[in-house]
């Protein structure tokens, strides 16, 4: 059936059926050979394209109908079979499909010798394991929340809801074209793509201050990562002469300094290509909202939800990550690169955390959990595990959308109403059991309790820590797991106080329930047990949210399947990534173990502080390999653990690898209990021995009265924002009213002094005009007179 | 410079049979156009400084005339004629528009108008 519908897709398109058969194989030490793709994944793109040009017609036409969701879905569940399809027979392989030609130029060198360049970057689109996982989980997602998002925006059926879908598909577009592009001038214009719709979609409410002032901080800010993007991928160009990745991965430059890293003369890397990956993950740190550059995805709250739960969880922000494993074979041959990935991924990942304790906005708690756990990925990657990374990337998706999309529902249901304080006990509300059981699953996750796909995946990031050797990596594992706790802690609070206990709840200020909104008293009861001793009726979420929340569920906890799926590589992600640019390319002596330019970065300065680390290190290179089970592993290393990572910081003595699930579970466990204890519901009718009494009061509140200032500094997200505000915007503030002045008095002062002296003189000539005949003719006379006296004396 | 003048308007006649010469002539034009242009500067009168400005228009009609009887070239005779045509139709004119600024401000008094004073 698969290859029928195939081949009927091909004879459509028989030009480029042909360059199928006749391009012959380019090889590559990176990526193996590349292939030519059928022509029909260009449709993957091409559909959401399709439907966003349909909506701008909806939009004109003036459609007052769910038509444009309709055509969204479809066209997304159209990417989404269509990937399904290049998974089961394109998967394993590297094929380029070129839809058509972008860029090509050509020219001679300055001086006319030598041979000039060549600039090419095609509209085609790198078909490789990478992309296939990536391009599943995003098409997946973004017709499941385009679902959701038809039952959540129903309130603005007519202009807003064809802008809101058109943004929307524009988005799936963009981020094929980001993920797809093979080459990088193709993932600048996704990325750029991405940003122009996270920033239409964060501003929809344009109305809302708030929102508009969101919008415009994540557009600002994105443009300042997207800069080290763009120098990033010049200096590519400049340094490897191509931004194709078959090009790039297969060039003998490349290859030479992999050569290099491997033999340990990593110094060999000239300076520009060991920056190259410095500035890329400039533009990382911007789009995932990473350190610097993290503070415009809490705000970017402010658009819709679902745009949250696609956007800004589990697709665009995933792009900075997918930059790294996409980059992998540039990035480990710098020496700064990946260290300086690691120490920002696990700052975010902490600071983040400790914001998100102490928020009140249950999606801004979502927002910070997002950013904290981006940092994870990021960490991840550059600790040598992009096995975990991607695998993080997966099930962050589906748990993240999921608990947003069951933020959402609340919020929709309650009309706007967000804070924990003010909802309780929702799991006992009728109506509202799916998206309680929806977000069980995905604070289940994201607190990784042993056995879900949340749990395995941040384990393997966590047992790397442990084990990669780097500057200060011992640290980063205890950061990790630290904030592994932290975020137990804070999913629970959420999980807590708003689905469990007594049920009361206030509704907010967003009036947008036509239905409901005469019905909003002031005197919303405060320890009612029914709706019908509310003025306000919250309503529940109908078939598309509870559909889409429970097959998300499902999904969710299906994800940790893939942990044990047996293949080349660790899972289903290793066995992906394995044959992708992501992999661990790098095996000193024919071996499969873990190298890098950092790595020999850490040895030489041990070499020289400590004579007898060798033995330790080659041990070491023995345990680095992760990609094996973890039973053969243990076998396969025998009883020298302890002594190995004793000698790399390893985890107490114990090979992190075996200790980590028993490790990551009481962390977690300890995060939970404590949220249960500070948090939970107490009381006969909920049977449980929690510190909450009433919807906003907890045991949490002595114990941060006992803390001092640190909670109310944590609320307040640290400052960052403030200090921002103090340190830049507010100098550029200074400056342009400097400039303002200047521009004032200089620059227009000399232009009105031109303006003034054709004034100033004839001011002096003013008093001649007198008005009077008899003035005006005395001096006609006078002026004669003298004439004829001249004249007069000049020719006589 | 009168000198010079004199010669020019002897050399016409071989001698003086008359004791009136063009110099005599010329003489009157510009004693009548100084009457004129000095009534015009120093009276207030619109209808006197009407009456003044048609003084200096004939001053300069005997001077033309002067020169035609001098030159035995009649052009200048013809144009004195056309010009006294053009200054009957102009009194008839400005006469009209004394009238009307007469009417404006309730006087004759030309220094009451000014309004293109700068």
């Amino acid at each position: 059936m698969q290859t029928v519908v195939i081949d009927a897709i091909s004879m459509l398109m028989p030009a480029l059926a042909a360059a199928d058969t006749e391009s012959g194989p380019i090889s590559s030490e990176i990526v193996g050979a590349v292939g030519a793709a059928p022509a029909w994944v260009i449709l993957i793109p091409m559909l959401p394209l399709l439907a966003a040009v349909l909506n701008v017609g909806c939009a004109v036409a003036g459609v007052k109908t769910k038509l444009p969701a309709v055509l969204t879905i479809g066209s997304l569940a159209g990417s989404f079979v269509l990937t399904a399809m290049a998974y089961l027979t394109l998967s394993g392989e590297t094929n380029i499909a070129t839809a058509w030609s972008w860029f090509d130029l050509s020219w001679s060198s300055g001086s006319g010798e030598g041979p000039g360049q060549t600039f090419k970057a095609d509209f085609g689109f790198y078909i490789d394991n990478l992309t296939l996982l990536w391009m599943l989980f995003v098409t997946g997602l973004a017709t499941l929340i385009a679902t959701y998002a038809s039952e959540y925006m129903e309130h603005d059926v007519g202009a807003g809801y064809c802008r809101f879908f058109f943004a929307f598909a524009l988005f799936v577009f963009s981020m094929s074209c980001l993920v797809m592009g093979d080459n990088l001038l193709m993932l600048y214009l996704g990325w750029e793509g991405v940003g122009l719709c996270s920033y239409l979609l964060i501003g929809y409410f344009y109305k809302k201050p708030e929102a508009v002032a969101a919008a415009k901080k994540a557009f600002i800010v994105n443009r300042i990562g997207d800069l080290g993007l763009a120098i990033g991928v010049f200096l590519t160009f400049v340094h490897f002469g191509t931004v194709e990745y078959a090009e790039l991965f297969s060039s003998e430059q490349l290859r030479g300094y992999i050569d290099s890293v491997k033999a340990g003369e990593a110094g060999d890397v000239p300076l520009m290509a060991q920056l190259i990956p410095v500035f890329l993950v400039i533009g990382a740190f911007g789009k995932s909202a990473q350190f610097p550059l993290y503070v415009w995805l809490p705000d970017a709250m402010e658009g819709p939800t679902p745009v949250s739960a696609l956007i800004h969880a589990a697709t665009m922000v995933t792009a900075g990550v997918y930059l790294i494993a996409r980059m992998y074979p540039v990035f480990l041959v710098s020496e700064w690169a990946l260290p300086v990935v690691a120490w920002i991924g696990t700052i975010t990942a902490f600071l983040a955390a400790t914001i998100g304790m102490a928020q009140y906005d249950i999606k801004r708690i979502m927002a910070y959990s997002t950013v904290s756990q981006l940092g994870y990925m990021f960490a991840g990657l550059a600790l040598l595990s992009s096995t975990g990374a991607v695998y993080h990337v997966l099930t962050h998706a589906f748990f993240k959308a999921l608990l947003f999309l069951c933020c959402g529902a609340v919020m929709h249901g309650f009309a706007g109403q967000l804070d924990l304080r003010k909802l309780s006990g929702l799991w006992h509300v009728r109506g509202w059991r799916i998206v309680s059981i929806g977000m069980l699953v995905g604070c289940l996750n994201l607190a990784g309790v042993p056995f879900t796909a949340g749990y395995f995946s941040k384990d393997m990031i966590l047992a790397e820590a442990f084990v990669t050797p780097g500057p200060g990596y011992a640290l980063i594992g205890w950061l990790l797991l630290l904030t592994a706790g932290l975020t137990a802690y804070y999913t629970f609070r959420v999980f807590f106080r708003v689905f469990v206990g007594p049920v009361h709840y206030e509704p907010g200020d967003d009036d947008h329930g036509a239905d409901h909104g005469d019905e909003h008293g002031s005197d919303h009861g405060h320890d009612s047990q029914h709706d019908d001793d509310h003025g306000f009726h919250p309503h529940a979420p109908r078939r598309a949210i509870n559909g889409v929340l429970a097959t998300l569920a499902v999904l969710a906890v299906l994800a940790a399947g893939l942990y044990f799926v047996k293949g080349e590589g660790k899972g289903w992600v290793g066995s992906m990534l394995k044959k992708s640019t992501a992999a661990q390319v790098y095996a000193p002596g024919g071996g499969d173990h873990k190298t890098t330019a950092a790595m020999f970065l850490i040895d030489d300065a041990a070499h020289h502080a400590e004579p007898h680390h060798d033995d330790a290190h080659r041990g070491d290179e023995h345990h680095g390999d992760h990609d094996h089970g973890h039973d053969q592993e243990a076998d396969a290393h025998g009883e020298d653990h302890g002594h190995e990572h004793a000698a790399h910081g390893g985890f107490l003595g114990f090979d992190p690898h075996k200790v980590m699930y028993y490790v990551s579970a009481v962390v977690g466990t300890i995060g939970i209990g404590f949220a249960a204890w500070a948090h939970g519901p107490r009381g006969a009718a909920s049977g449980f021995l929690g510190g909450r009494t009433q919807a906003d009061r907890c045991r949490m509140d002595a114990v941060a009265a006992g803390l001092g200032p640190i909670p109310r500094w944590a609320e307040n997200k640290w400052y960052v924002d403030e200090f921002y505000h103090a340190v830049f915007r507010r100098p550029l503030w200074v400056l342009s009213y400097i400039f303002q002045a200047f521009d004032k008095l200089v620059v227009d002062g000399l232009v009105n002094f031109f303006g003034l002296l054709p004034r100033l003189l004839g001011k002096t000539a003013q008093p001649g005009q007198s008005g009077i005949l008899h003035g005006y003719a005395l001096s006609m006379a006078g002026g004669v007179a003298v004439i004829v006296f001249v004249v007069m004396l000049v020719t006589l | 410079m009168l000198g010079g003048v004199l010669s020019i308007a002897q050399a016409g006649y071989p001698e003086p049979m008359h004791a009136i010469t063009l110099y005599h002539y010329l003489l009157l034009s510009a004693a009548i156009f100084c009457l004129g242009l000095i009534g015009f500067v120093t009276r207030r009168n619109l209808i006197i400084m009407f009456l003044c400005t048609e003084m200096m228009f004939q001053a300069a009609g005997i001077a033309l005339i002067a020169f035609s009887r001098f030159y035995l070239e009649y052009t200048g005779q013809v144009f004195v004629i056309f010009v006294l045509t053009v200054a009957a139709a102009e009194a008839a004119l400005a006469l009209a528009l004394v009238v009307l600024l007469f009417r404006r401000k309730e006087s004759l008094d030309g220094t009451a108008w000014a309004v293109l004073k700068g």
